[in-house]
């Protein structure tokens, strides 16, 4: 296949898309890195619960679509606190890993849940059953088509990045969630419920997966109990190529791993079957040759 | 003041006890076969085999500190490798349908036990290629790392059809895993890094464990030890893989038998018994291998206070985690925490006894 400029942009659009998505779900990532030192291996299975909650508010509790979506994203942000209360917080002053493998376990936790809750079987994520049928119409832009979808899932993105951004460097709740990033100990003495902020930290970051997962099923309108595994460890990846503990940084590593993974598979379909690959090199690659990512702060290992 | 006294038995006593303890394993495991059922037998053969692996994984995290995830890979890496070296060539012609296999492989059967050995060494190649780019990385960044490792080696088993057979996997293959292939290659497995653990250089490793930076101030190689107890674990694990392919007679790339779930299921048997001890993973492997298949239970319809249970799949792995995670909670040492079972803690048991009387 040659690469024409109308198959360029085509495939532009849709790097764009999947970078914003793995941005939404890398900032999560990202927030809970830069405060606890932690990664959230459960992060990936928040967003497919938020999907599920979704997926049955619409079809169980026959919720407007709207109301469905944004009632799924508030449960995610409270499993994401509860998450935090019940396997984090009694650990926080054990070593750290004892946390990653907490984490892990929460994962596995996770999907299992929903295999006997939800069942192992994939639903499907399509209008016009879950949303109405106008986002699946194609708009015609000069020799590019692009669904209505895209425009609405870039639209939410942003909309949440730019709360997210005013949220952590406006208000009071954001502003201790940085002094604890900088020193824990140092922000519990200045009066600040260090818990209380943690918690609303993994709500945040939670809510953020579960909007990343519905959206995500409106591209890929599969639902299943492992479908955040992937998504969750490239957003993951994403976070470390930014620089891990940035919101900027995620940001800017979503968009970058999204349009790497979609250019490298246009211009090489050969290889289409090795792209979750692709991401691990580059997540390799950064960790080698400049860990604290592009606009990470460079860490320093105490003595 | 309370003096402790701990004393030590002589080494000869030592290796006469555990000479005598090994026939004393043999002559159980004699008498097992003979006595139970092949259900037991299965159970008892897959204590052997998970045995391995949790020992191998309890060197590589527990002893050494490096948090790999990446284990399933190299378990991966020797089962296929051991499944595509004894498999007939009439089997393999009939299960390469897809695409036939590439050559050196499709004229070569070999017998199980340098299938096993090569298994091994293919995945020691693999853990060194690995190892030597990210053990420059430490705790989490490694975890995630290795995983990656893993991951990309499942997705190349799921791609290159020419030789692994891609989604359809290996069938057929012989059941070689008795119970004793598992069981002897345990006791190599103890035996081999039991003593790398007990002399200098396993001391060296926990000293890097405690303290990287320290041990590398006391001037031990840190990465050359690393990498060595890396590729050692990776030999290991690759061992455990082609003895689990040959229990399974059946392997493919699913995340349920090569992936993060088997990584995630080695991790519950170490963490039961406690991470960093040798005794401790043996422990946590045959808790793990029997409350697993009694775990099988939960899958089917059940009755709990007389009200009738229908068979819920995915109920196992559900009861799993949530003890993982109590255990991580509240029990974080484990049966065995870092000490070991050995002679002369078992000694100085009975003498404390004897003292209290």
């Amino acid at each position: 296949m040659r690469m024409t400029l109308p198959i360029f942009l085509q495939n532009l659009a849709n790097g764009i898309l999947l970078g914003g998505l793995y941005a939404l779900i890398a900032i999560g990532y990202s927030m809970v890195y830069g405060i606890l030192r932690l990664i959230n291996f459960a992060h990936g299975d928040v967003f497919m619960m938020g999907t599920y909650f979704a997926f049955y508010g619409v079809t169980l509790f026959l919720l407007p679509w709207w109301l469905a979506f944004v009632v799924a994203i508030i449960g995610a942000g409270i499993l994401g606190f509860l998450i935090d209360r019940i396997a984090y917080k009694p650990l926080r002053n054990a070593p750290r890993i004892s946390s990653l493998i907490t984490a892990i376990g929460m994962s596995i936790f996770l999907e299992s849940l929903a295999v006997v809750i939800f069942g192992g079987i994939p639903k499907s994520f399509a209008p016009p059953r879950i949303y109405p049928k106008f986002f699946s119409k194609m708009l015609q832009i000069g020799s590019v088509r692009v669904q209505i979808l895209t425009f609405f899932i870039l639209g939410i993105t942003a909309l949440l990045i730019i709360f997210l951004i005013w949220f952590v460097y406006k208000t009071k709740i954001g502003m201790a969630m940085r002094a604890i990033s900088t020193d824990i100990a140092t922000t519990a003495l200045m009066g600040v419920n260090v818990d209380l902020v943690i918690g609303i930290t993994f709500a945040i970051g939670s809510a953020l997966a579960g909007a990343g997962g519905i959206l995500w099923a409106m591209k890929y309108p599969n639902v299943n109990p492992y479908m955040g595994f992937m998504p969750g460890l490239k957003a993951f990846i994403a976070a470390v190529i930014g620089g891990i503990g940035s919101i900027q940084g995620a940001m800017l590593g979503g968009f970058l791993l999204g349009m790497i993974e979609i250019m490298l598979v246009a211009f090489l379909p050969r290889f289409a079957g090795y792209r979750d690959i692709f991401a691990f090199i580059i997540l390799i690659i950064i960790l080698m040759y400049k860990p604290s990512g592009i606009l990470g702060a460079k860490l320093e290992e105490k003595v | 003041m309370i003096t402790v006294l701990y004393r030590k038995l002589p080494t000869r006593m030592k290796v006469f006890l555990t000479i005598i303890f090994v026939l004393f394993m043999i002559l159980m495991l004699f008498l097992a076969q003979k006595k139970l059922d092949t259900y037991w037998i299965r159970i008892l053969t897959l204590i052997g085999i998970y045995g391995i692996m949790a020992v191998s994984l309890t060197f590589i995290n527990g002893i050494t500190g490096i948090f790999s995830l990446g284990h399933s890979g190299f378990i991966a890496i020797g089962a296929y490798t051991s499944a595509l070296l004894t498999m007939s060539i009439q089997q393999k012609q009939m299960s390469f349908f897809l695409k036939p296999l590439i050559w050196p492989l499709n004229s070569i059967q070999l017998d199980f036990l340098s299938a096993t050995i090569i298994a091994g060494v293919m995945a020691a190649i693999l853990a060194y290629l690995i190892g030597y780019p990210s053990l420059r990385l430490t705790g989490d960044y490694l975890a995630i790392t290795t995983l990656g490792f893993s991951e990309i080696v499942r997705i190349l088993i799921l791609n290159m059809i020419s030789v692994t057979n891609g989604p359809l996997g290996l069938k057929g293959l012989e059941e070689y895993t008795n119970i004793w292939w598992p069981w002897g290659w345990l006791l190599v497995t103890v035996l081999v890094i039991g003593s790398l653990v007990s002399s200098s250089y396993g001391r060296a490793l926990k000293a890097i464990r405690e303290d990287p930076i320290a041990a590398k101030a006391m001037g031990i190689n840190v990465t050359k030890h690393q990498l060595t107890a890396f590729v050692v674990g990776a030999f290991f694990a690759g061992i455990s893989g082609s003895l689990y392919a040959h229990w399974l007679t059946t392997i493919d790339p699913r995340p349920q038998t090569v992936g993060i779930l088997l990584t995630f299921n080695i991790l519950i048997m170490i963490v039961l018994g406690g991470l960093g001890s040798i005794t401790g993973a043996l422990f946590g492997a045959a808790i793990f291998a029997i409350l697993s298949e009694w775990l099988r239970i939960v899958e089917t319809p059940f009755k709990l206070f007389g009200i009738q249970i229908p068979a819920i799949s995915g109920m196992r792995l559900l009861v799993l985690s949530t003890i993982f995670i109590i255990v991580m909670l509240t029990w974080r040492r484990g049966i065995m925490g870092r000490s070991e079972l050995t002679w002369d803690s078992i000694y100085n048991f009975f003498l404390r006894l004897r003292r209290k009387q």
